[in-house]
């Protein structure tokens, strides 16, 4: 078959056309739905942190900074028996140490607030900090992997068998909960509190709080709130239902969430 | 064919290499694995042939339901519950690691990262 230029012109520039509309006009005419417009242009004013209306269960936590302030020893109970219970090493140096939740001073804790001659009470008062579970993780959004998740009930997990150890979730992280095991963890690991129930991490994985998952699908509280007993310095509980505890909780008293103005809507709430 | 001279020589002399260690051990695998059951219980969550080739497959679907999909509920096997876990599920029964896992992957020379992370055994402290 002899085909003159012109032809092959007319074919080639037809197939060319028909290759690049057909998928978009599939797209269109299977979906019939619009592209989902992001979260960083949907010109939300940064400074009003926009809870979503809430649906299904949102896992939450509300600390008592007065409670804590009354007793000095509670957070380091708390982060004693959530370190145990997750097996985190404990490194002498502090470049290369594992945290999931620990005490910063205020400042530390709260960097968008006034410090400006700040109140006695909060001069030498040290907040315990853990993971948010932000309802809009950043975290999330950076992995690579989708080692790192969000759950339906709100709790950015973790899947260390994913991790690939780049770090960008701790980059993303404005709260700098999260910790890279730099070296393996084995060694440094209290082998007389060692619990058989949950596994340890390998070198070159990220690692920060879960919001105690393992134990909440047994019906347990979280270990930090567990070793808070009945102090009420920490509320957990699922923030969307109206009975719940920790609702009452947030209705009685005035919170403040670790910087709220990044839209990031912290799941963790402080008393002060 | 050029150079027939070296280069079929040099298949052989190649053939003969890559199959010398079978040669060596004359068409012997060595001694089968014998794995240590675990005591009291018969049964497992799928028939032995499946555990057998795909066990791996069952604790990569265990993971990603558990960790992701937080379907934590146990698996029912004749009234018996066990969790969708490795170290609470699987080795509550095949209790020595090695006795039993390693005896296996040792034999097929396969090196699971399983360990890195999941059970720490008493020697290493």
């Amino acid at each position: 078959m002899d085909i003159k230029r012109r032809q092959f012109l007319k074919i080639a520039g037809l197939s060319t056309i028909a290759g690049l509309g057909a998928p978009a006009a599939f797209n269109l005419l299977l979906k019939g739905e619009s592209s989902p417009v992001s979260f960083a242009s949907s010109g939300s004013s940064p400074e009003a942190s926009q809870e979503a209306a809430p649906t299904g269960v949102r896992l939450g936590m509300v600390i008592d900074q007065n409670v804590f302030d009354a007793y000095r020893g509670l957070a380091q109970k708390c982060i004693t028996a959530c370190h145990t219970v997750h097996n985190v090493p404990k490194f002498d140096n502090p470049k290369d140490e594992i945290k999931w939740i620990f005490e910063v001073p205020y400042e530390k804790a709260f960097t968008a607030k006034s410090h400006y001659h700040k109140n006695e009470q909060l001069h030498d008062s040290s907040f315990p900090v853990l993971c948010n579970h932000c309802d809009n993780p950043p975290c999330v959004r950076a992995c690579p992997t989708k080692a790192t998740f969000k759950r339906k009930d709100g709790i950015v997990a973790m899947d260390y068998h994913r991790c690939i150890g780049c770090r960008f979730c701790m980059a993303a992280c404005p709260y700098g909960m999260r910790s890279f095991n730099w070296r393996d963890p084995r060694p440094f690991i209290d082998k007389t509190t060692y619990n058989k129930e949950f596994p340890t991490r390998m070198r070159g994985v990220v690692e920060k709080c879960n919001f105690c998952v393992e134990r909440l699908a047994k019906g347990l509280q979280p270990a930090c709130v567990e070793a808070c007993g009945n102090s009420g310095a920490m509320v957990f509980g699922d923030m969307n239902d109206p009975h719940s505890e920790i609702r009452k909780k947030l209705a009685e008293n005035f919170t403040i969430q670790r910087k709220p103005s990044l839209g990031t809507t912290p799941s963790v709430f402080y008393i002060i | 064919m050029y150079d027939k001279k070296l280069i079929i020589p040099g298949l052989l002399v190649f053939l003969l290499l890559m199959i010398s260690p079978i040669i060596i051990n004359g068409l012997d695998a060595g001694p089968v694995p014998k794995l240590q059951k675990p005591k009291g219980v018969t049964k497992c969550v799928d028939s032995v042939q499946y555990m057998r080739t795909s066990h791996m497959k069952i604790l990569d679907d265990w993971r990603d339901q558990a960790l992701r999909e937080g379907n934590r509920t146990p698996v029912e096997v004749d009234g018996v519950k066990y969790d969708r876990s490795l170290m609470n599920g699987c080795m509550k029964c095949h209790v020595e690691k090695k006795k039993f896992c390693d005896e296996c992957h040792v034999y097929a020379s396969v090196k699971p990262y399983c360990w890195d992370c999941h059970f720490l055994p008493e020697e290493t402290f």
